[in-house]
């Protein structure tokens, strides 16, 4: 077998490709230039970003305001990015009392360092698992306080980017599994825990995230035993992983009905109990090929997560609408709004570009 | 060798699988009619018949993938109920290898063979790792070990199959077609593989339409057609006197 190849080699080696069909003029050619109509389309571009691109330039760099007043803002025709430098406590942090604010932001940074670690499959093991609890302990400790000597802060006065972060990490990561576990139960052969689950997924679907969190917030406590409270955070945190759950659940049922009736079978046919079946062989080949619908879920959850504002709630775009309604700083709505978009955008491309990795890594060639 | 000697036990003569008067329906579909199988231990037997007449439903009964409505399904002693102990007790017992391999192509070879070992028999990881390597010479394929499924061919790949199932150290081996599927330069290194599981002495139950390895392997032919069994015999009563209309009428349509 190994005979036929061996000769068929060597006349590819010395001719090339020819030189059109590689290289910049040859990626010219064939993506921009084949034919009139893509000729025209490509001018047509090139001059609309002739025509946007510089003036946005001068804008937001040449001429912007970077540390100033907002006098001497409103005195420039460039971006007062000055409204955030000047407001980015606040933004990031709200209404955390300002001398103790190094805590939210230590704890922020104990978040990124642990996300960062975990993003690199070598790492995961018992050590990042004890990173992990110990991080959580050491955050919930930072931003509430309370304990060895750091005074109590009130959940209310928790917002911005923390109170963020939170909802989104806690929340995504609650609801993943918990997906997982529905869809399983929409697949069981058990009719009582298969129409709960097709139940509860189908109304959850059916109602927007806003009621879900009005809900959480108004009707939910009603229930609440006399005297009884539950953090409005926490509530909130609740609603959004209830209702992100019901997507991811969703997504999994189609990796999982994707699956070869074999593996099942031979699974069982090696004596595995379904727990096994699942753990081992089948939720890793079907939550492979669920990632990049998985992704797209959990970006739009994170964004959502934007959404508890109604409530009351002080999260990142919160602190930056309030920000933009002192008088001083009104009517620079356009920098504020592109630095969130920043923030947001930064997050949701760092969880798609891991999630291209991952693939990447999982890809066994079949 | 002699490790793979523990799966016959050559003295012991009770059968090692019996199934009486077995029915089995799909529905309002009769798909197995009062099947009586007796299996000695290291014995070899190849079913033959043509499509659909319920040769796959008949082996995958005796592990469970199929369930069946009457009768008795007995393997090694223990009776195949609705039991769930039981079941997994027998699938771990009885290997299985199928038509299309079914290796899991999400790990390596290796861990492929050393799954079952380490999960159900929870055998320490050192020893699965070096049982697997055994196998894995036993079936010439040694050097893959720690590639991915989707990189071999499908000759490899089935040879993988039947070492991922020997690895459970079984006491009875099933075959699903196993050489189907297959380009025919790669059924030849499947079939050797098997030959010398016979050799060794495995009980085997194989579904196949290779007639030179049931020749030459072999101690009963078995014919099934409709969902019965319609005759059985040794190798050479079978192909050289077989007695019913239908089973001449299919050796002459295969054997040519
Ligand atoms: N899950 C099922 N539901 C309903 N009918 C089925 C099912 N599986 C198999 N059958 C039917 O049962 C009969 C026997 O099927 P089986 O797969 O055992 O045949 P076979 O002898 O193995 O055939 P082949 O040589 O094609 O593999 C066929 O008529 C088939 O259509
Ligand atoms: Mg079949």
């Amino acid at each position: 077998m190994t005979s036929i190849t061996g000769s068929g080699g060597h006349a590819g080696r010395e001719l090339g490709p020819p030189v059109t069909s590689i290289g910049v003029i040859g990626w010219v050619r064939a993506n921009l230039c084949n034919g009139w109509l893509n000729t025209g389309l490509t001018l047509a571009v090139l001059y609309l970003l002739w025509a946007t691109l510089p003036p946005f330039f001068n804008w937001a760099l040449l001429d912007g305001n970077w540390f100033t007043s907002s006098e001497q803002c409103k005195a420039s025709e460039g971006a007062c990015w000055s409204v955030i430098t000047a407001n980015i406590r606040f933004i990031l942090f709200g209404f955390y009392p300002h001398d103790l604010q190094w805590r939210p932001l230590l704890a922020v940074v104990i978040l990124i360092v642990l996300l960062f670690l975990s993003r690199n499959r070598r790492f995961w093991g018992r050590g990042l698992l004890y990173g992990w609890l110990l991080g959580l302990f050491a955050m919930g400790l930072l931003l509430k306080g309370g304990m060895f000597g750091l005074v109590a802060v009130d959940s209310d006065n928790w917002g911005g980017l923390p109170l963020t972060l939170l909802l989104a990490v806690f929340g995504l990561a609650a609801a993943y599994p918990f997906g997982v576990v529905l869809a399983l139960g929409r697949q069981s052969q058990m009719p009582v825990i298969k129409a709960f689950c097709v139940v509860y997924i189908e109304l959850i679907r059916g109602v927007p995230l806003i009621s879900m969190l009005f809900m959480s917030s108004v009707v939910f406590p009603l229930f609440l035993p006399e005297g009884m409270t539950l953090n409005k955070i926490l509530r909130a945190q609740v609603a959004i992983i209830l209702f992100t759950a019901a997507y991811i659940a969703e997504v999994v049922r189609g990796g999982l009905q994707g699956m070869n009736r074999g593996q099942y079978e031979a699974a069982e046919s090696l004596g595995l109990n379904y727990f096994q079946t699942m753990r081992l062989i089948i939720l890793p080949q079907a939550l492979k090929i669920v990632i990049p619908p998985s992704v797209s879920i959990l970006i739009s959850a994170f964004k959502d997560t934007s959404l508890v504002v109604i409530i009351a709630l002080y999260d990142l775009l919160k602190t930056t609408q309030t920000t933009l309604t002192d008088p001083k700083w009104m009517g620079y709505s356009a920098e504020a709004y592109l630095f969130l978009a920043l923030i947001y955008f930064l997050c949701c491309y760092a969880m798609s570009n891991y999630s291209r990795k991952l693939e990447k890594e999982l890809d066994t060639g079949h | 060798m002699n490790s793979q000697q523990t799966a016959a036990q050559p003295n012991d003569d009770s059968p090692i699988i019996i199934i009486e008067n077995m029915h089995k329906w799909y529905g309002q579909f009769h798909v197995l009619k009062d099947i009586n199988i007796a299996v000695s231990r290291g014995e070899r037997i190849v079913i033959c018949g043509s499509s659909g007449s319920g040769k796959s439903t008949l082996i995958r009964c005796i592990n469970r993938l199929e369930e069946h409505q009457r009768g008795r399904i007995v393997v090694d002693g223990i009776e195949l109920t609705n039991d769930l102990k039981n079941i997994e007790k027998i699938r771990a017992e009885v290997g299985m290898v199928f038509q299309h391999f079914n290796l899991f192509p999400h790990l390596t070879i290796l861990e492929n063979l050393t799954l079952g070992p380490i999960w159900v028999r929870k055998t320490p990881r050192r020893e699965a790792e070096e049982n697997a390597m055994y196998y894995l010479e036993k079936v010439r394929i040694a050097e893959q070990a720690r590639k991915f499924p989707g990189q071999l061919s499908g000759g490899q790949q089935q040879r993988v199959a039947i070492a991922r199932s020997l690895c459970m150290k079984p006491n009875v081996m099933l075959f699903d077609e196993p050489t189907s599927a297959l380009d025919p330069e790669m059924v030849k290194e499947v079939l050797e593989v098997m030959i010398s599981l016979a050799q060794d002495g495995m009980t085997m139950l194989v579904v196949s339409h290779e007639m030179g390895f049931a020749k030459s392997v072999a101690h009963r032919v078995m014919f099934m057609d409709g969902g019965e069994i319609l005759e059985q015999n040794t190798p050479e009563e079978f192909f050289n006197n077989p007695r019913h209309d239908r089973t001449k009428l299919f050796l002459s349509q295969i054997l040519d």
